[in-house]
């Protein structure tokens, strides 16, 4: 933009200054600010008696519905995606990028400058103990600048213009470029966020184990193609010892193209499976009993090899080498004993899963007894030892499903921020000017030097550069 | 030994350096002042080998390996980390500006708190992670965050001595500003206080504790009475505060500290606050997020806050950079900034939650 148009006033530089004005940003921030504490009071996406509810505890009951219109017609009651959030948001990157525009040439200028001599004015204020004399030629003592300058860390030249010598050292000079990099990564970010939205689709799913599914359910209620078949072949869930708290919970997932196996993968919580884009992962679980479900055991009859059997519930199998035959005819998932010693079920999840089976022989009911998944001592019957290791088809994994081609550029501006804030935080430009003036057989080295942060570290640094001049001096 | 005997050793340091750093102040001698610097050093070593103990304790507990196992879980572990970031922070201004000014204000917020925590029960009870939780990302994205938070908690309190040692008239805002800041947040702290003293509850998860304990002692009383109360002594402690504020004024200044440095170290807090906070914070809380729930962003209360503290030390930095604000308007920006990040680490989960059924992190 050239500054000499800006007399003309034009439309495109009135509406180029609108953007590029500080007042703009106070508004934008304000204005993000403020609406978002309303989306974090009024539950989003949410049934309306909830919020209801809410309004009525803050406006009584009575004008609580009013209200709720009236926010719900505003769009509060999903802001996050409303169309005036979305435009303070664009109204915030617009602002960010014509305020760094405005700027950066200024900066750009002072980044691609070579640190010149400094004139005299500037070692005029010379903080006591930042001259020193050394006896030496202008020469020797200009070498030493730079060799003292080396021990703390920077590279000194000695340039030598109308008669006067001095010693240049300058250091991150590109780090004034930090600001624009984090402003960038912002732009970035947001870049990401509307690919995501535009082209993304998020939803979930529910498998049941050994079913599947080529479909997801998207969170706006409508189904959507996964574009290949996910069969969920396991669900496995750990608890905390005494515990209803789970430790971990696991699903093996298949992914099923054109008829064909292709993956077979283990996924868990911060554990997702990516495939074509789509991203599954695991966010819930449930129990759910039907007569489809598999009671799975593996049979050690004492004179015969060790078997896997499985059955559907108040099916039976017959013990190898006996003539003894075991029938499911009970399940808990979660057996308990209350203090009296009776039996009852705790939990809706498989928490304590136990089998109740009643073993005959000839036809007779021989003994009935409970048989838990997680206690051996329990597995020991008449017939042998019976180890009941699952009950298959009867719990479902809840997946998150995602396709998100946005991501990337979220995650690439991430990347990008962290090292704009290091470089703009955490690195300063740094300047150091050494005076060589020859004095009869001596010559006085002054030192004067800028700094655009961290001034404190930066002052013990030019202590130390005068303590090695000052070393020089013998 | 375990890690409580470690964190006893720690406390009881901090409170003997508050005497001696109180004593320096008096006497102004330099022995004193090497002696009070010792023992907080002696106290922060303890709590450091107390951390790692706990750490290792937790690991072994878990079984879930040592990345995964931060003892940073629930309010009393947060609290005794606290402590210590604040310690760490205080021992490093110490010993960049070489003041010991500073010192008879941090060890008695620091005793006082590890000495709270075992009244109201450490029972160094540690509970086991749910599964969102087992993250590598854990490590990174708390202990981050509260480096951050330490740093904004400093640079809260010297923005307000900034205020005090700078506002003389009563009628100003900047003096009402400050004053009755330090009123509710000492109101809060007492409240907090009784909360630990009478309920027991330093053990807890930090979001039950938050969602059900926090000031039920007090402004949460089941007894409306009681809650009234509450809500009268904490505009008595305002008045208090905005009455007797010069006396306040005389007493930060007596400590010879100059505006200039503590606006100086105010600006410098938070410049190492928000990136640690934008990274550790917002950057590794949105990807660990996206692992876990499969959304990076997902305007949840706490994520909105968090963007919110975000935007006010953003503005504080442009303001002071780009247009050169100082002074009293930069420091009411500091003590804004850290009340909207008492608020996110609070009021969400107490007010918003409370009303919404939020879980989560």
């Amino acid at each position: 933009m050239d500054k000499t148009d800006t007399g003309k006033n034009s439309i495109i530089d009135r509406i180029w200054s609108f953007f590029a004005s500080v007042k703009l940003a106070v508004i934008v921030f304000s204005c993000i600010s403020l609406t978002s504490i309303v989306g974090t009071i009024i539950e989003q996406q949410a049934a309306s008696e909830n919020n209801i509810k809410l309004l009525a505890k803050i406006f009584g009951i009575s004008s609580a519905h009013t209200v709720y219109g009236v926010l719900d017609y505003l769009g509060f009651t999903d802001m996050f995606n409303s169309w005036w959030f979305i435009a303070l948001l664009f109204l915030f990157a617009m602002n960010l990028v014509i305020c760094s525009i405005e700027r950066l040439p200024v900066t750009w200028k002072l980044v691609r400058q070579p640190q010149k001599p400094l004139g005299a004015e500037g070692f005029g204020a010379g903080s006591p103990g930042r001259e020193v004399v050394i006896k030496a030629n202008a020469e020797n003592a200009g070498n030493k600048a730079v060799e003292a300058l080396k021990k703390i860390g920077f590279k000194g030249e000695v340039v030598k213009s109308e008669g006067l010598v001095q010693v240049l050292a300058e250091k991150g000079r590109y780090s004034r470029l930090g600001v624009y990099v984090t402003h960038l990564s912002i732009l970035l970010i947001l870049i990401g966020a509307v690919i995501g939205l535009k082209y993304g689709v998020g939803g979930s799913l529910k498998l049941l184990e050994g079913t599947s599914s080529s479909t997801a359910r998207a969170n706006n209620g409508k189904d959507f193609p996964l574009g290949f078949e996910l069969r969920c072949d396991d669900f496995e869930v750990s608890f905390y010892p005494e515990s209803e708290r789970p430790k971990d919970y696991k699903s093996i997932l298949t992914v099923i193209e054109n008829g064909r196996e292709v993956l077979t993968q283990e996924i868990g919580v911060n554990n997702p499976l990516t495939y074509k884009g789509v991203t599954f992962y695991q966010s819930t679980y449930g129990f759910f009993p039907n007569r489809e479900a598999l009671f799975k055991f593996s049979v050690m009859p004492m004179n015969s090899p060790r078997e896997d059997v499985s059955l559907k519930f108040e099916g039976s199998f017959k013990v190898p080498g006996t003539n003894m035959s075991v029938k499911v005819a009970d399940f808990s998932p979660a057996l308990a004993v209350n203090s009296k010693g009776d039996l009852f079920t705790f939990a809706e999840s498989m928490i304590n899963p136990a089998v109740f089976v009643e073993i005959s022989e000839g036809g007779k009911v021989k003994s009935r007894q409970w048989i838990l998944k997680n206690y051996s001592d329990t597995w020991r019957t008449p017939a042998g030892v019976i180890e009941f290791k699952d009950l298959w088809g009867a719990q479902y994994t809840g997946l998150q499903v995602r396709k998100d081609p946005g991501v990337w550029i979220v995650y690439l501006g991430c990347l990008v921020m962290a090292i704009g804030l290091y470089i703009a935080f955490f690195m300063s430009h740094a300047r150091i000017w050494i005076r060589v003036k020859e004095e009869k057989d001596k010559t006085r080295l002054t030192i004067a030097a800028s700094i655009n942060k961290n001034r404190i570290a930066f002052d013990h640094r030019l202590d130390r550069l005068a303590a090695e001049l000052e070393k020089t001096k013998s | 030994m375990d890690s409580s005997v470690f964190f006893g050793v720690a406390t009881i340091a901090y409170i003997l350096a508050m005497v001696a750093y109180i004593a320096y102040l008096a006497f102004r001698g330099g022995m004193v002042g090497v002696a009070a610097t010792t023992v907080t050093i002696i106290g922060f070593v303890s709590q450091t080998i107390g951390f790692g103990l706990r750490w290792k304790e937790f690991s072994a507990i878990g079984g879930m390996g040592l990345l995964r196992s931060v003892p940073l879980t629930n309010l009393y572990e947060s609290l005794v980390f606290f402590v210590w970031c604040i310690i760490l922070g205080y021992l490093i201004i110490e010993w960049i500006y070489k003041t010991r000014s500073f010192g008879a204000f941090v060890t008695p917020i620091a005793g006082i708190t590890l000495a709270f925590i075992s009244i109201g029960g450490v029972s160094a009870e540690i509970q086991p992670l749910v599964p969102a939780l087992q993250s590598n990302w854990l490590l990174a994205h708390v202990t981050m965050s509260f480096i951050a938070y330490a740093a904004f908690a400093i640079s809260f309190a010297t923005a307000l001595m900034y205020l005090a040692v700078n506002t003389e008239d009563r009628r100003s805002f900047p003096y009402i500003f400050w004053t009755a800041t330090i009123g509710l947040f000492a109101g809060a702290l007492v409240a907090m206080s009784i909360d630990f003293i009478t309920l027991k509850i330093a053990a807890r998860s930090s979001q039950a504790f938050i969602q059900n304990y926090l000031f039920k002692a007090t402004f949460r009383s089941e007894y409306a009475a009681v809650t009234a109360a509450s809500f009268a002594s904490l505009g008595g402690f305002v008045f208090l505060a905005w009455r007797y504020g010069d006396a306040l004024r005389k007493l930060i200044l007596s400590f010879s500290v100059t505006p200039d440095m503590l606006e100086d170290i105010t600006y410098r807090l938070i410049a190492i606050g928000f990136p640690i906070f934008t990274i550790g914070g917002l950057i590794f809380g949105a990807v660990w997020a996206d692992q876990a729930w499969g959304k990076y962003w997902s305007w949840d209360p706490k994520e909105t806050w968090s963007l919110i503290i975000w935007f006010v030390y953003a503005f504080y930095l442009h303001a002071r950079q780009m247009r050169g604000w100082r002074g009293n308007k930069i420091a009411v920006l500091a003590v804004i900034g850290f009340a909207v990040t008492m608020f996110t680490y609070l009021g969400v989960n107490l007010l918003l939650s409370g009303l919404h059924s939020y879980g989560g992190a």
